[in-house]
């Protein structure tokens, strides 16, 4: 591929791509996301590239190996274009029957998603209310894009939002637009997009580093990764009009070791973006000159707080410090520095394509936009979940979630990860936003555990303090020597040995921490205690008065025999 | 440099731009506790026992005085009902391993803290990190690090270096707040482990 010299030339290609492009001709889209992944989807993937050349169907039957599609409770999904019919829980054995029925245009009963609830078979994937009650701005196009062909997103109008950035917008127009949308931090603090921007492009600096963050370690938290997996080059379009926008001249994914799949793709599409000369030197013959690098980080859960990030990006050990001027100013390697979220990223394409006006139509007075999540824990339907911010938190447990498993009850929702909380049954009319989440002391955070009553809370806090022990640096008192402690009384809590002490002992920790710790790991490390202790202390209390363990989860001494 | 005038505890202090509240306290006369705080060595802010209540624009905020720059009108107060508590809890953490720490001891007995209110893990260090900055910062000599994290975290001497460099040395010792019982088992352990050329320093 010659490099593309002009916007003219990427139009050219584009308008190339769709002409030899047969929209009629079906197209097999098969997930491939980490978790299909896991299931073996390769040769599924294999299976049908096989079949259509034993049938002789080749220019016929187009195969795409897609990135995550979402309903991961199904997977793997094939979903049939142009009609997008949706087959459920595929197998290698159901290949050559799909692909017979493709070709003689007969749906396969037996492989479409039932309705639990009425019986139903749902042929078509927007029907199935998964995805009917989701608003997916930057989700939708998922089954559309091979997340190794730059031409699929092409073909999706992928780029357009940097040629007209590019075209038509100043810098200052760009963050007026970012600023208007109103799009807040995706890491979940809420932290206004648009003024981070303003920062740095206020600042001089010959180099500015612009990051995405995309180290994702909370447990029950797979969104970001599954996003970036499955369309890098949406990230990376993101990424340019934030060059563009803050005049950046390098760009940074961090992405954790543990992401192999999300690793290669998106190194395979910053691969593509530079063949095709829209990361480089001069892109498209504008002034913009801008690289994309991936950083892989050793896994270390703590990266994700931005001092820590910028520590392990220059090569120093991952651990928090102090600091009192600004990233925008001093960040990496003391350059002006922008650092958003994998999410907010994802999400800037769209509002710039859109326009400020359209993104904001979607949303609450102060939170706009939609809200990725991944949704998993004791539901029927786990996965990906878009929902437009302002929906409750009910609608997603109940109307997109499916509701509990059969015979249970939804005891809880756990949302923010282990610096977040539990919005129990009864408040699930709570909506997504960040302030209303902030006022019920939680963060709106990108994990969604559902809990039902075979769960313990106990055991769930003390899961967490167990997780956060591991993780957190060790660095500052109250942090590690607060989690040593809360741990042991945990630990004698759920053993059937705690003191009615043992509450205000640990309420008494968890103040100090949250005032004195040195980081957000180590300030919000006993968030998920004390919302649990707000919320369910009748559980704690049963643990300590009765020696019980409602749930049947911890293992309890047996009442000594009279 | 620029002068500053700010306020700690009700008395006005003049101090130059980019010192710490620490250093003009401490030049006012007025004492805030610090364990991990050294002169030579950059702000650490791991103890967290000098932390101070900041005032500005009506807002109380909690910062280290180690580590916090001067700013002026600032209003810094080095003693508050909840500065007490946190520093009395924070003591008593480190007590469940140095119950018998001289430093951590008189600090206990200003603040009330409570040497048994939480379960005892003998351990003597309460990773200041003092050692393991004093030889990277001063020295660089690189003989400790830290290893591991969370709450496995501990200090270890690494036996190549350590054989080379420790014998002669032992200037960190004296910076612990804890009598350097742990250093020195510590650094016997890095010893016995070095490579047998290197371990005796008689050759």
């Amino acid at each position: 591929m010659p490099i593309l010299k002009s916007v003219f030339e990427l139009e050219e290609l584009r308008k190339k791509i769709l002409s030899d492009k047969d929209r009629n001709i079906p197209c097999i889209a098969i997930c491939g996301g980490t978790g299909c992944h896991n299931q073996g989807n390769q040769r599924l993937v294999q299976a049908f590239l096989n079949e259509v050349k034993i049938k002789k169907l080749q220019p016929r039957i187009h195969i795409r190996e897609t990135g995550c599609q979402g309903f991961c409770e199904q997977g793997p999904m094939a979903v049939i274009f142009p009609q997008k019919i949706c087959y459920v829980k595929v197998t290698v054995e159901d290949v050559p029957e799909i692909v017979a029925g493709v070709n003689n245009n007969k749906i396969i009963e037996r492989l479409l998603y039932t309705n639990p609830s009425t019986g139903e078979k749902i042929i078509h994937e927007d029907d199935i209310p998964f995805y009917k009650n989701q608003t997916r701005f930057i989700g939708g196009d998922f089954n559309k894009i091979d997340p190794n062909s730059i031409e699929d997103y092409l073909a999706t109008g992928g780029y357009s939002a940097f040629v007209k950035v590019l075209q038509m917008m100043t810098p200052e127009q760009v963050i007026g637009e970012v600023k208007k949308s109103n799009i807040r931090g995706r890491s979940g603090n809420g932290f206004a997009a648009g003024r981070k921007w303003e920062a740095c492009l206020k600042a001089e600096a010959e180099t500015k580093y612009i990051i995405c963050n995309c180290h994702e370690g909370d447990p029950g938290a797979f969104v970001d990764r599954r996003m970036l997996e499955a369309n890098p080059h949406g990230v990376i379009e993101g990424m340019l009009i934030g060059a563009f926008a803050m005049k950046a001249t390098e760009g940074f994914i961090f992405v954790g070791d543990e992401f192999p799949l999300t690793v290669h793709n998106t190194e395979t599409a910053i691969k593509q973006a530079e063949e095709f000369g829209l990361l480089g030197k001069n892109i498209l013959g504008s002034e913009l000159s801008f690289t994309v690098k991936v950083t892989i980080d050793g896994g270390n859960y703590v990266c994700g707080e931005s001092t820590a990030l910028t520590a392990s990006m220059e090569g120093r050990v991952g651990e928090p410090i102090a600091k009192y001027d600004h990233a925008t100013e001093h960040g990496l390697w003391a350059k002006p520095t922008d650092l958003n979220n994998l999410q907010t990223w994802a999400n800037i394409p769209f509002i710039l394509r859109k326009g400020a006006d359209e993104y904001i139509k979607t949303g609450t007075e102060r939170s706009k936009g939609t809200r990725s999540f991944s949704l998993s824990g004791a539901i029927r339907n786990t996965g990906i979940v878009e929902a437009p911010m302002g929906m409750p938190f009910r609608k997603i447990v109940y109307d997109i979630g499916g509701g509990p498993r059969e015979g249970r009850k939804i005891k809880a929702l756990q949302v923010g990860g282990p610096m977040g909380g539990f919005i129990p049954e009864n408040q699930l009319d709570i909506t997504v936003d960040f302030d209303e989440l902030t006022k019920a002391g939680l963060t709106l955070g990108p994990g969604l555990i559902a809990i039902d009553d075979n769960a313990c809370i106990v055991d769930m806090v003390k899961y967490f303090f167990a997780f956060l022990s591991n993780e957190s640096c060790g660095k500052c008192t109250p942090c590690r020597e607060g989690l040593r402690q809360m741990i042991k009384i945990m630990n004698r809590i759920t053993e059937g040995k705690g003191k009615k002490a043992d509450l205000e002992l640990l309420e008494a920790i968890a103040k100090v921490q949250k005032s004195a710790a040195l980081c957000a790991l180590g300030k919000g490390a006993s968030n998920t205690l004390l919302s649990a202790l707000k919320n369910f202390r009748e559980e704690f209390e049963a643990h300590i008065e009765s020696k019980q363990c409602p749930a049947g989860v911890c293992k309890m001494p047996l009442p000594a025999a009279n | 440099m620029s002068e500053i005038t700010l306020t700690i505890d009700n008395k006005t202090v003049k101090a130059r731009e980019g010192m710490t509240i620490f250093e003009a306290a401490k030049n006012a006369g007025i004492n805030i506790p610090t364990l991990c705080h050294h002169e030579k060595l950059k702000p650490y802010t791991a103890c967290r026992i000098c932390t101070v209540e900041i005032e500005e624009r009506g807002r109380i905020t909690l910062d280290t005085a180690c580590s916090c720059p001067v700013e002026n009108n600032m209003v810094v107060r080095t003693r508050s009902e909840n500065i007490d508590n946190i520093r009395k809890t924070l003591l008593e953490l480190m007590l469940s391993h140095a119950p018998d720490a001289p430093t951590l001891v008189e600090l206990a007995k200003e603040y009330g803290a409570d040497k048994n209110r939480f379960e005892k893990e003998p351990m003597f260090c309460i990773l200041c990190g003092l050692c393991v900055r004093y030889c990277n910062e001063v020295k660089k000599k690189h003989a400790l690090a830290f290893v591991e994290r969370g709450t496995k975290r501990e200090i270890s001497f690494i036996p190549e270096i350590a054989a080379k460099e420790c014998w002669d040395c032992k200037e960190c010792f004296p910076l612990c707040p804890t009598e350097y019982l742990q250093a020195t088992y510590v650094l016997m352990r890095a010893l016995i482990d070095a490579p047998a050329s290197n371990s005796n320093p008689g050759e």
